[in-house]
């Protein structure tokens, strides 16, 4: 899924993060073509960070290592309640974003296919958000934090089975860069 | 099980997607009404290929709508200016017989005429002609289909109206416009990310939708006729379920900007955001009555997902359904009088009406996927999205769940119907 996230892309996101709230100038635009969304390069230089005990260091992000890898939280059925077990989980990524002022983060809320594709689309706005209200709670910043929904419409796992659905029903954090 | 194409499938999928933009929805016909009117169309005389084509789509026309029993007329020669013989009319069973003949003319010109008589009471109930090229052979057959359902059932017929849907295939998501009986597909919008709730305007002229284009749910309004649009609303979070009001100036949607999902009315230039109520769960999917009065809504303040109204000016809401722990995606009849909905029944989502006056449900459909339901603009059926064989389909069903009709796309998945209004 992460692969598809284009450079182009990103930048229009980042966008609108900037906007908060605000609606951007609504230019008229010609309706028919697609944009090809593949990027040309995606290849980036980085530095590499000498080994460091900090575990909140820019660097961790990238480390597959770090608890900071994990990026997902997952949710019951018809349900936008944050349960017990990812809680540590969001301990770490709110410490991070405190200690990196500078960081963003996306929160992609998702639903299983089951129902109303709105009704999945509110459902996955609210696991978003729920995600997003954790992070605050534990040092994030509002302005570091957009959730957004993606509904039923990108389904990790795309079989009509509970184990598939489950998978499904989530909320994805992207870090400035990755969306 | 919305779509499955392996990785090593996909490639050939690519290329295969290239047709299917413009392969028709098929339609085949599951179920019929009881009570059909035995009605003979006779093949139109002159002009041969054009006269035929046109026949045969005035004929498949009042077929499929479940209405009519289109009786025998193999060796009839009539054009609209004969006199039928009503008695051996009456003797092969029609009710109505229609005629007509199609002149071409040295410009590459057609001008169609055509007559409708009453059997039984001997006389003739409508006449028309019409000018057009060979382009609008199938517009101008289902001008004579609407004048022959209207003459006979007198309720307006939707032979000439368009239909919306999203078509997903490989990695790639097409908003088309169809006539009603599928031909005549075209893309209106083409993109690698979902497309969602399209919504036609009350004047048939435009569309509002939902795309993920920019990676997050953002309303567009979109000119059909000159491909042109603009972003009706892209705040923070998600913006997404447009519904246009009656008058078609505003546009009730969903946005996240203050938290949950909640209604909020905006012009449809994507000025003037007011807010339209408060709670603390999830507000969704608003439709505003016919008579701009009310907005219909799906709201999980209740505990469960179940319909809500609330008048459209704001104000305190009215709970709707109480049956079941999962009603959702309220659609209005037309005349106001029926509400439509998807209604989740053990494990199965099907497509349910309400007659708002007494408060009676009835299940209109024996499949287990439904979504979106979409009236006709005549009230006479309901188009919906579900699944066969693990594969997105249309499928209408008429309100009193008597006829049926399915409508797919070969090697794609058709899904978000949604039925335009009647062309002025």
């Amino acid at each position: 899924m992460r692969t598809a996230y284009a450079l182009s892309v990103s930048l229009i996101v980042l966008a609108a993060l900037s906007g908060c709230g605000s609606q951007p100038a609504a230019p008229e635009q010609a309706g028919a073509g697609v944009e090809d969304r593949n990027p040309n390069a995606v290849a980036t230089t980085a530095p590499v960070a000498a080994a460091t005990a900090d575990p909140y260091a820019l660097a961790a992000l990238k480390d597959p290592q770090s608890p900071l890898a994990k990026r997902s939280v997952y949710f019951d059925y018809d349900s936008y309640v944050v349960k017990g077990e990812y809680q540590a989980l969001l301990e770490h990524h709110a410490k991070f974003l405190a200690r990196n002022d500078q960081m963003k983060m996306l929160i992609q809320g998702h639903a299983d296919e089951r129902g109303s594709r709105e009704y999945n689309l509110a459902l996955g706005q609210k696991r978003a958000e729920a995600v997003k209200k954790a992070l605050q709670l534990l040092g994030a910043k509002e302005v570091q934090l957009e959730s957004v929904s993606l509904g039923e419409e990108k389904p990790a796992c795309m079989e009509a089975a509970e184990s598939c659905w489950a998978q499904n029903r989530r909320g994805d954090m992207l870090y400035s860069g990755e969306f | 099980m919305k779509i499955q194409i392996t990785r090593l499938a996909a490639s050939l999928a690519m290329s295969l997607a290239a047709l299917s933009v413009h392969a028709q929805l098929s339609i085949e016909i599951t179920g019929a009404g009881a009570q059909r009117m035995p009605v003979a169309v006779t093949e139109f005389a002159g002009a041969a290929g054009v006269s035929k084509a046109l026949g045969s789509v005035v004929r498949s026309d009042l077929e499929r709508s479940g209405r009519f029993n289109l009786i025998d007329t193999s060796g009839a020669t009539l054009d609209e200016n004969s006199l039928p013989d009503h008695a051996a009319w009456k003797a092969r069973g029609a009710d109505a017989l229609a005629a007509g003949s199609v002149t071409a003319f040295a410009d590459g010109r057609y001008e169609t005429r055509f007559r409708l008589h009453d059997i039984l009471k001997q006389n003739v109930i409508a006449g028309q002609a019409y000018a057009h090229t060979s382009a609008q052979i199938r517009t101008t057959a289902h001008r004579i289909a609407d004048t022959i359902y209207e003459k006979l059932t007198g309720e307006r017929g939707i032979f000439s109206t368009r239909i919306a849907y999203v078509v997903k295939s490989a990695g790639r998501f097409e908003l088309q416009i169809a006539d009603a009986d599928g031909n005549g597909a075209q893309a209106a919008l083409a993109s690698r990310e979902p497309i969602i709730s399209p919504a036609w305007s009350p004047d048939g002229v435009k569309l509002a939708y939902v795309s993920f284009e920019a990676k997050k749910p953002i309303i567009y309004v979109h000119d059909l006729a000159t491909g042109r649009r603009h972003v009706v609303a892209n705040f923070k979070g998600s913006n997404s379920a447009p519904a246009w009001s009656p008058d078609g100036k505003r546009l009730a949607v969903v946005l996240t900007k203050d938290g949950a999902s909640q209604l909020y009315l905006v012009n449809a230039d994507g000025s003037g955001v007011t807010r339209l109520a408060s709670s603390s769960g999830i507000d969704t999917e608003p439709q505003f009555s016919p008579d701009g009065a009310f907005i219909y809504f799906t709201s999980d303040r209740g505990g469960s997902p179940q319909i809500y109204r609330l008048p459209a000016t704001g104000g305190s809401a009215q709970r709707i359904t109480f049956d079941g722990s999962y009603n959702v995606t309220p659609r209005l009849s037309p005349d106001g009088k029926t509400l439509a909905f998807v209604t989740r029944d053990g494990g199965r989502f099907r497509v349910a009406v309400m007659d708002l006056a007494t408060r009676q449900t009835q299940i209109l459909t024996d499949t287990a996927k439904d979504e979106s339901p979409s009236f006709a603009p005549n009230g006479r059926m309901i188009l919906f999205a579900t699944e066969v064989g693990g594969r997105g389909v249309l499928a209408a069903v008429s309100v009193d769940g008597r006829v049926k009709q399915r409508l797919s796309v070969q090697a794609a998945d058709v899904r978000e119907p949604a039925w335009g209004p009647f062309n002025p």
